[in-house]
């Protein structure tokens, strides 16, 4: 596998005595969305943090693009093409789309000491970029960001990510404070990423989001890699079994055709 | 009409225009709406707009300053020493009363930051730490806690110029104004103050230095009030600790009235300069209506109760789909 996008290879992390992960190994390839599924407390947001650059193994390499990282931080981790998108953070609900899209890095025109921002530019690109990830319903980037809703806001903080060159994305419980059709807003525009070839890890609680897109998934036990397949590999209800208390069993089959 | 509404200074102009006309109604021939009434109340707003926006952009950004009263004395202290008690020429010494304000607004700025304590608390200790500070080495000094200015021409002419009964104050407020407006609703710099102000984590995690953000906006904050001190000194040929203790408040309640949310992430120039306006037509007004003046307070007072509501009410408005 030459392409592999990032390698963890027998990572561990102890907060401690608190063995938050042991032993894992995963990689993320480009053009695939891998699943990262786990109860609360498995180690899910602290593997993130890991690959994200927040936090530095305690033991275990990782492997960026064939090689061997250390990240001094959540900056340089984002500047080589890491993005983390999170659920709640990532947009100013009383500033522009356009304004949000581009915080950070807004493009400028006109000499000092008149020169501005580019809103036109910034606002016609956002729309755009959103429009591409299959968001019709925002057509002026002005609108403040307060007035989309939970999915729009993500698909802006992922079409942002991805304008910005990211390799890969990792998006922590991107889907699961949002409805059904939302969360299928989010899912349609992670296949789109996807085929743009970015590497997605997708965390979730959620067996079926999970199914619904995902091409390798990984679940984590206490800290432990407890299972690990592919698409079609395992059914929905194996799935459910493995992530300890697979609650909304029943939900699952009802909802799930109206995602695809 | 309706996007107007959601504007943050739709406010501050509603009130603006009402107390206007309400004034214009009440002093019939008294001269309220002449040039030389204009300019009464012009004069009025300009110092305390001078301070009102770099305020404001601090606002906007989440962060609060009330130490603005005692560095506007502490300047005019500094000049009228200065040129009074070491007879040192005029603008070597307005540099020196710039620099000072920009050091107490970097202290601000450091302390907020590197504490993370509520910049209420920080800057209300250190209002009080440089007045005392302003007062106690005057008295070390020159005995003294107010001096004369001997401020040379040109200075004069910068600072202390009128034209009929209009003060230049008001042209150092209009360019305050339009640097502040050039750089919240056009730079870079600004975006940043309102991604600071509105979701700090975001702005963060997006690049943005919040904490340089910050600071350099309690800098501007006490550069302006040093212009302050320096205008009233100068204009008035004396420097006093106690000038701009008025300040301490009014500028936060022009703020709000101009619209800027208390919880910061947004607000306008505009609407700052208009809340600014507002009171001075208030101060000026009341005078003119031949009213005992200890109205105005009465009259800020409701506004500002109001002036909540109605920004509460603006946002809420602004973020439900057009
Ligand atoms: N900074 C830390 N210091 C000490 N212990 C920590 C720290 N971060 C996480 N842990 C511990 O590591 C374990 C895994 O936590 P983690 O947050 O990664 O779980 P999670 O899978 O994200 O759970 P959830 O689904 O609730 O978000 C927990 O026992 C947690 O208490
Ligand atoms: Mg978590």
């Amino acid at each position: 596998m030459a392409d592999t996008l990032m390698e963890l290879r027998n990572v561990d992390k102890f907060f401690g005595s608190t063995k938050a992960l042991k032993d894992v190994s995963m990689s993320v390839q480009p053009g695939k969305i891998l699943c990262l599924l786990g109860d609360n407390g498995a180690g899910k947001s602290t593997l993130i943090k890991v690959l994200s650059g927040y936090h530095q193994p305690t033991n275990g390499q990782i492997v960026f693009e064939g090689q061997e990282t250390r990240f001094s931080g959540p900056r340089e981790a984002r500047q080589r093409g890491i993005a983390t998108v999170h659920q709640n953070v990532g947009s100013i609900p009383l500033m522009s789309v356009g304004r949000n899209f581009f915080l950070g890095a807004e493009p400028v025109t006109g000499r000092w000491p008149f020169r501005r921002i580019d809103t036109q530019k910034a606002n016609a690109i956002a729309v755009e970029q959103m429009q591409k990830f299959g968001l019709t319903r925002v057509t002026n980037g002005d609108q403040l960001v307060g007035t989309m809703s939970g999915g729009e806001r993500q698909v802006l903080a992922i079409g942002r990510a991805m304008y910005f060159g990211a390799k890969m994305l990792i998006l922590d419980e991107p889907t699961s404070a949002l409805g059904v059709k939302e969360a299928s807003i989010v899912l349609k525009m992670m296949r789109i990423a996807r085929q743009n070839g970015a590497g997605i890890v997708f965390i979730t609680h959620n067996a079926r989001h999970a199914m619904s897109v995902g091409d390798d998934f990984c679940v984590l036990i206490q800290g432990e890699v407890a299972a690990r397949f592919k698409r079609n590999e395992k059914s929905r209800e194996d799935v459910l079994n493995l992530m300890a208390g697979g609650e909304d069993m029943t939900e699952l089959e009802d909802d799930l055709e109206q995602i695809d | 009409m309706k996007n107007f509404v959601r504007r943050p200074e739709a406010g501050a102009f509603a009130a603006f225009l009402l107390t206007y006309l309400f004034f214009l109604a009440a002093t019939p021939g008294t001269g309220f709406v002449s040039i030389n009434g204009t300019a009464g109340w012009l004069n009025l707003a300009a110092e305390l707009g001078i301070v009102a926006i770099p305020v404001g952009l601090l606002m906007i950004s989440g962060e609060f300053d009330l130490s603005i009263g005692s560095t506007v004395g502490a300047s005019s202290m500094i000049l009228a020493l200065g040129t009074n008690q070491f007879g040192a020429p005029t603008w070597p010494m307005i540099g020196l009363a710039l620099m000072a304000g920009a050091a107490i607004g970097l202290a601000n700025g450091m302390a907020v930051v590197k504490t993370k304590l509520p910049s209420f608390i920080v800057t209300l200790a250190t209002n009080f730490i440089v007045i005392g500070a302003t007062m106690g080495i005057s008295r070390l000094i020159a005995n003294v806690t107010s001096a004369s200015i001997f401020a040379s021409d040109s200075a004069k002419l910068a600072f202390a110029t009128r034209l009929g009964q209009a003060n230049i104050s008001i042209l150092w407020w209009v360019l305050v104004a339009y640097i502040g407006y050039r750089i919240l609703s056009k730079s870079t710099f600004g975006n940043w103050i309102y991604a600071t102000g509105g979701n700090e984590d975001a702005a963060r995690a997006a690049g943005v230095p919040v904490e340089r953000v910050k600071i350099m906006l309690f800098v501007a904050t006490g550069v302006c009030a040093a212009l302050v001190g320096i205008l009233q000194g100068v204009q008035w040929n004396s420097g006093n600790s106690t000038y701009g203790m008025g300040y301490v408040f009014q500028a936060p309640i022009v703020v709000v009235i101009g619209g800027v949310l208390l919880t910061g992430g947004y607000g306008s120039v505009i609407g700052i300069v208009l809340g600014t306006a507002l009171f001075g037509v208030i101060s000026s007004g009341i005078f003119y209506t031949g009213w005992n003046t200890d109205w105005i307070q009465l009259f800020l007072g409701l506004l500002l109760a109001l002036a909540v509501l109605a920004n509460n009410y603006v946002r809420r408005l602004a973020l439900t789909a057009s």
